[in-house]
C-alpha cells in the first residue's frame, strides 16, 4: 500500500508533505523538551525529593558496583565468627554463617533492582503492547481486552503475584514475571488513554493518509509520543516492585537463599530475633531507606508534573 | 439509584468468574505434580493413575473449571482439601473472622488517626506539626510491613514483654498484628488527606465560605473535608486490597489462624483446593468492598448521586456535552 503511493506520487509531491510532518514534529519535539526541563527546574526546587533522588542514586551506584564496594564477598562463611556484633570489621556484624551482613545487603539491592528492572520490562512491554493496541484500534477488541484488564485488577497485586511465584517456582526470572504479571494491567490502561489522546493529532492522520500501515504509525509515530508520561509512572512504581519482591521472598517464594536478597534475609533471620538483632533490623533498613528515597523523590515528581501549582 | 447498583452488582459475576479462571489456569500450569507429592516416594503406575482419578485430575481444564464454578455457585462447594481432606468451605469459614477482624480494626484505627492527622497537615501547611506528621507519615509509608511486624514483635513481645508474639490469647494478642498492618495505612491515608485537602483549601469556594463569616470550624469540616473526601475514600479501598493480601505476611508472623496462614501452608503443600478457595474468598470480599466504595461515592458527592439516579437519556446528554467540553 505505501509502496503504491510512493510510486504513482513524484518524489517532489512527497516531500513537502514529509517536509511538513517533520516540522511539526520538531515543534513538538521543542515543545515537549522545553516541558520536560520546566518539570526539572520546578523537581530541583523541591529539597526533599533531590534528597530522595540521591538516596535512590547511590543505591543504584551500590548495587552497580557492588563488587568493589563490598568489604567482604556475600558468601564467604566464617563459622568461627557466627553472628558477631556490629565491630570494625564487619559494620553491621555477620550472620548465622558468619557472612559479613553488610556485603550481604549491597548485593541484595542488586538482587532487588535487577528482578524490578526485569519485572518492569516485562509489565512495560506485555501492558504497553495491550495498551497500544486497544487504544489504536478501540471498538471491540479495546473492550474484551480491557474487561480482561479489569477482572485481573480485581486480584490484588501482591495475592496474584503470590499465586504466580507459587506456580512457577523461586528465581530471578519468575519473580519477575511474578510481579510483572500484576503490574500489566496498570501500564496497559495508561497506554491506552496515551494513545487514544494522540490519535486524533494531525501527524498520526498525516502518517495514514500517507499510507502508513497500524502498526508502522504505532511504532513510529504513537509510540515515542508516550514516552514521558510512561517514564514518570515507571519511576512511581520501581519502589512498589521492589516492595513486592521482598515480600515474596520473605514468605518463601521470590528470590531464595543463598542468594542475598532483603526479604529473603529477614526471613533467614527470623529465628534468630530473640537473640542477635542486627540480623532483622539492617536488611529491613535498607528497604526502608530504598522506599523512603523513592517516596521523597515521587512525591516531588508528582509535585513538579501539577499543572496547578506552576506560578 | 438502584439500576445503577444493579448494574454494579451484576458486573461482580464475570469479574469473579474471570478471577476463578485466573487462578485455575495458574494452579495448572503449575510445574509441580499433586498426585506424586500425596503419594508420597514409591507408587505403582496403577496407584497414580487411581489417585489422579480420584482428585479429578484426568479431566481437561475446562471441563474441571465448569465443574468447579458449579459446586461453588450451586452449593457453596469449593472442594476438599489435599492434606487435611476436609472440605475447603470449612477452613474458609473457620479461618476468615481472624483475618477479617485484622483488616477492619486495621481501617478503624487509621480513619480514626490518619483523617485528623491529614487535615491538620493540610490546614496549617508549612508548620512544625505539618512538617512532623509529612517526615513520620512518609517513614511509616516506607516501612515494609512484615519488617515493621518483626519490629513492633522485637519491642513490644521480646525485649518488653507486653503483648504475646503469637498465636491469639485474649485482645492482647490483636494489638500487634493490627498496628503492623495498621501503621503504614494510617500513613496512606494521612498523606492522602493532607494532599487532597490541600487541592480544596486553594478553591474559590472555601474562600466564599470564609468571606461570608462562617467559623474556620464549619469552613474546614464542612466545606472543606465533605470534598476532600472522595480521593479518600478511593485510597481506602484500595489500601483494604492490600491489606487482605497483606494478611498472608502478618498472620505468618504472628501466627495467627487466619487466611492468610492457611494459604501459606496450602502453597507448601500445593493443596491447590485450598489456594483456589483462599484466592477466591479475598477476591470477592475485595470486590464487595469496591462495590461499596462506589456507593459511598453517591452519599459523599451529590453530582455522582444524580448521575446514578439519572435516566439513560439524561446521562447520555451529559456525557455528549462532556464530550464537547474535553474536544
Amino acid at each position: 500500500m505505501s509502496g503504491d503511493i510512493k510510486t504513482s506520487d513524484s518524489p517532489a509531491g512527497d516531500e513537502p508533505k514529509r517536509g511538513m510532518m517533520e516540522t511539526e514534529r520538531r515543534i513538538d519535539d521543542t515543545r515537549r523538551r522545553s516541558q520536560m526541563l520546566s518539570i526539572w527546574k520546578r523537581l530541583c526546587r523541591n529539597k526533599l525529593s533531590i534528597i530522595g533522588m540521591i538516596i535512590f542514586l547511590i543505591l543504584v551506584l551500590a548495587a552497580i558496583f557492588a563488587k568493589q564496594i563490598a568489604p567482604y564477598d556475600y558468601s564467604a562463611q566464617d563459622l568461627t565468627n557466627a553472628l558477631a556484633m556490629p565491630s570494625a570489621e564487619h559494620w553491621m556484624g555477620t550472620d548465622d554463617f558468619g557472612r559479613d551482613i553488610l556485603s550481604r545487603v549491597i548485593y541484595g539491592g542488586r538482587i532487588s533492582l535487577l528482578v524490578a528492572l526485569l519485572g518492569i520490562i516485562i509489565s512495560l512491554v506485555a501492558g504497553g503492547l495491550i495498551g497500544v493496541i486497544s487504544g489504536y484500534y478501540s471498538g471491540t477488541l479495546d473492550g474484551i481486552l480491557m474487561r480482561i484488564m479489569d477482572v485481573i485488577m480485581a486480584i490484588p497485586g501482591f495475592l496474584l503475584a503470590v499465586c504466580v511465584s507459587a506456580a512457577l517456582g523461586s528465581g530471578v526470572l519468575n519473580t519477575a514475571i511474578a510481579i510483572a504479571i500484576a503490574g500489566i494491567p496498570g501500564y496497559a490502561r495508561l497506554m491506552r488513554a496515551l494513545v487514544m489522546s494522540i490519535r486524533g493529532n494531525e501527524y498520526v492522520e498525516a502518517a495514514r493518509v500517507c499510507g502508513q500501515s497500524g502498526f508502522r504509525i504505532m511504532i513510529r509515530e504513537i509510540v515515542p509520543n508516550t514516552l514521558s508520561p510512561i517514564i514518570v509512572d515507571t519511576t512511581l512504581r520501581i519502589g512498589a516492585y521492589i516492595l513486592m519482591i521482598s515480600s515474596l521472598s520473605f514468605i518463601g517464594l521470590g528470590v531464595q537463599p543463598p542468594e542475598a536478597e532483603w526479604g529473603s534475609m529477614l526471613s533467614a533471620g527470623r529465628q534468630y530475633i530473640r537473640s542477635f538483632w542486627p540480623i532483622v533490623t539492617f536488611p529491613g533498613l535498607a528497604i526502608m531507606a530504598t522506599l523512603f528515597g523513592l517516596n521523597l523523590f515521587g512525591d516531588g515528581l508528582r509535585d513538579a508534573l501539577d499543572p496547578r501549582l506552576k506560578k | 439509584m438502584l439500576k445503577f447498583v444493579g448494574r454494579r452488582v451484576l458486573w461482580l459475576i464475570p469479574v469473579m468468574l474471570g478471577a476463578i479462571f485466573i487462578v485455575f489456569a495458574i494452579n495448572a500450569i503449575d510445574p509441580g505434580d499433586p498426585v506424586s507429592a500425596l503419594l508420597g516416594g514409591s507408587y505403582t503406575q496403577e496407584q497414580y493413575d487411581d489417585k489422579k482419578i480420584e482428585l479429578g485430575l484426568d479431566k481437561p481444564f475446562i471441563v474441571r473449571y465448569a465443574g468447579y464454578v458449579k459446586d461453588i455457585v450451586t452449593d457453596g462447594d469449593f472442594g476438599t482439601s489435599y492434606t487435611t481432606k476436609r472440605p475447603v468451605s470449612t477452613e474458609l469459614v473457620e479461618r476468615f473472622g481472624v483475618t477479617f477482624k485484622v483488616a477492619v480494626i486495621s481501617i478503624l484505627i487509621a480513619i480514626v488517626l490518619g483523617l485528623p492527622f491529614g487535615i491538620i497537615s493540610a490546614v496549617k501547611q508549612y508548620s512544625i506539626a505539618d512538617n512532623a506528621v509529612t517526615i513520620i507519615s512518609l517513614v511509616f509509608a516506607s516501612m515494609p510491613g512484615f519488617w515493621l511486624a518483626l519490629m513492633l514483635m522485637l519491642a513490644f513481645a521480646l525485649n518488653i514483654k507486653i503483648f504475646p508474639a503469637s498465636g491469639i490469647e485474649g485482645w492482647k494478642s490483636w494489638v500487634l498484628p493490627c498496628l503492623a498492618s495498621g501503621l503504614s495505612f494510617i500513613a496512606t491515608i494521612t498523606r492522602m488527606t493532607r494532599s487532597s485537602m490541600l487541592d480544596v483549601v486553594r478553591q474559590d469556594y472555601i474562600r466564599t465560605a470564609r468571606a461570608k463569616g462562617l467559623d474556620e470550624r464549619t469552613v474546614i469540616v464542612k466545606h472543606g473535608v465533605r470534598n476532600a473526601l472522595i480521593p479518600i475514600i478511593t485510597t481506602i479501598g484500595f489500601q483494604f486490597g492490600i491489606l487482605v493480601s497483606g494478611s498472608v505476611i502478618v498472620e505468618t508472623i504472628f501466627s495467627l489462624p487466619g487466611l492468610g496462614t492457611l494459604m501459606m501452608t496450602a502453597i507448601n503443600n500445593r493443596d491447590y483446593p485450598v489456594i483456589e478457595g483462599c484466592v477466591i474468598i479475598m477476591a470477592a470480599l475485595i470486590c464487595v468492598i469496591n462495590l461499596l466504595v462506589d456507593l459511598v461515592y453517591g452519599f459523599v458527592d451529590p453530582q455522582i448521586m444524580e448521575q446514578m439516579k439519572g435516566s439513560k437519556k439524561a446521562r447520555r446528554a451529559r456525557h455528549k456535552t462532556m464530550g464537547a467540553h474535553a474536544l
